[in-house]
């Protein structure tokens, strides 16, 4: 992996995929070292972030690295019309690793193709999000034990949902079956399901989260957003169906745990975090374990 | 003698390529494609004439001109069924059909208005993930174009 950019959760392998997470395990068990205390990280976020950029930053920080960058576009050169090109190729100059988040998509990949060093993408739009996706995988393995043929179960928006597309895409590795929770306007799109498809995988698909609950090893929680709506009263419908409620959970499997990649709304009441079976705060965590783990490997420290 | 053979003999060319079964809507697309719009050799061109087979059609004649595969597999994206007949003094010297290529680059735009090839100056490329019922994967945003909905560059 050294060297390599990570822009799409495919550009790694299943075995990649699975030397992330073992890695992660090791910084997990000692968050503390000094391995990055030579090297520079940029940390370009041309939008807002709340977890994915503290959790970077927490990452290289606690690694004892240094980082350069900025945390909105507002106050750098793109303003004065600067192309993307330039602002790589500079920024190449002053860092060993360039982490970027932007809202057009495909930049990351660009970026990629145009920087001597490595980019991870954290973040380009819609398109794509593969940090989300490994501390995902980090999060399921850890409470499961395993990745293989879990049942798992999505819920909210899994149309526009970037984080549940390539979850789902990186699952198919792992004889997951698939339970799809939407309103029928927000189903996962077919270009997702080929993915399933291709696998010969199972997924059923429910307009109704409460009878998926008992069979669910993993409840993967998102939020429904109103902008996706043109109608506002079919987003009011909508937002209270998908309601998750400490009472709902009382009756799962042992090893259940809610998952939701943050930030929440109103679809996890907060009487749910307290109950053992919350994992989204852990989940939250495991995000700088894994961003250890994906930059050490990246810089070849691994 | 074929009606095809007679049509040709019309305005026949002495050498050059005669490109064939043209859908009528995209005979304009494909002289951009191949940008006969900036050749300084002879070029005919018709729309709308009768076909047998797909019941209208469009037809272009470039004088002194052969085309290499890839620049003709581009005009597989608007015209599928296209025949490229190649004439040498006068006489059919070669006949095939175009194919569509594996990869499209620089000449479609991405349908995507948020990729990054639409807001940074970059050379578009897509896999061709269906032929028959067109459909580019576009390599940065990895959104889908079809069809219906390709413009070019």
């Amino acid at each position: 992996m050294k060297n390599k950019s990570l822009v799409s959760i495919n550009d790694f392998s299943k075995e990649e995929h699975l030397r992330v997470l073992e890695v992660a395990r090791e910084f997990e068990k000692k968050p503390v070292q000094t391995i990055l205390q030579d090297y520079v990280v940029a940390s370009l976020f041309f939008e807002p972030s709340t977890r994915t950029r503290l959790s970077f930053e927490s990452a290289v920080n606690r690694l004892g690295g240094k980082i350069i960058g900025f945390s909105e576009a507002g106050n750098t050169s793109v303003k004065k019309g600067e192309s993307l090109r330039d602002t790589i190729l500079t920024i190449a100059n002053y860092s060993d690793l360039i982490v970027m988040r932007n809202p057009v998509e495909g930049s990351a990949r660009f970026a990629s193709e145009i920087s001597p060093v490595p980019i991870i993408n954290a973040g380009d739009g819609a398109n794509q999000h593969p940090t989300q996706t490994l501390l995902d995988l980090y999060s399921i393995m850890k409470t499961q034990g395993t990745l293989d043929k879990l049942n798992i179960a999505f819920v909210g928006d899994l149309k526009y949902g970037r984080t549940v597309h390539s979850l789902v895409i990186a699952l198919c590795n792992y004889n997951t079956t698939f339970h799809l929770v939407s309103p029928t306007e927000l189903k996962l799109p077919s270009s997702v399901k080929m993915h399933i498809k291709e696998k010969n995988l199972t997924y059923y698909q429910y307009t109704d989260m409460e009878e998926v609950i008992p069979q669910a090893d993993i409840l993967y929680m998102t939020r429904i957003q109103r902008e996706r709506f043109s109608d506002p009263l079919e987003y009011e419908r909508i937002k209270n169906s998908y309601n998750l409620h400490n009472h709902m959970i009382l009756d799962t499997k042992e090893n259940f745990k809610v998952l939701h990649p943050l930030p929440r709304v109103n679809e996890i009441d907060i009487n749910v975090d307290s109950s053992p079976k919350a994992y989204y705060f852990e989940q939250a965590l495991n995000g700088v374990y894994v961003r250890q783990a994906l930059m050490a490997l990246i810089l070849g420290l691994r | 003698m074929s009606e095809k053979i007679k049509e040709l003999k019309v305005s026949a060319i002495e050498n050059g390529t005669v490109i064939d079964h043209i859908p009528s809507t995209a005979v304009f697309q494909v002289i951009r494609i191949l940008k006969l719009d900036s050749f300084d050799n002879m070029v005919l061109f018709a729309t709308n004439l009768e076909s047998k087979k797909y019941g209208t059609k469009g037809l272009i004649k470039v004088s002194n001109k052969f085309f290499k595969p890839e620049e003709l597999n581009k005009i597989a994206l608007v015209a599928p069924h296209a025949s490229i007949i190649e004439i040498r003094d006068f006489q059919v010297s070669s006949k095939k059909v175009v194919e569509i290529p594996e990869q499209v680059t620089g000449i479609v735009k991405c349908f995507n208005p948020n990729c990054v090839t639409n807001h940074e100056q970059i050379n578009t490329r897509f896999s061709v993930i269906e032929k028959e019922d067109l459909r580019l994967k576009c390599h940065f945003c990895e959104k889908i174009t079809r069809r219906s909905n390709i413009e070019f560059k």
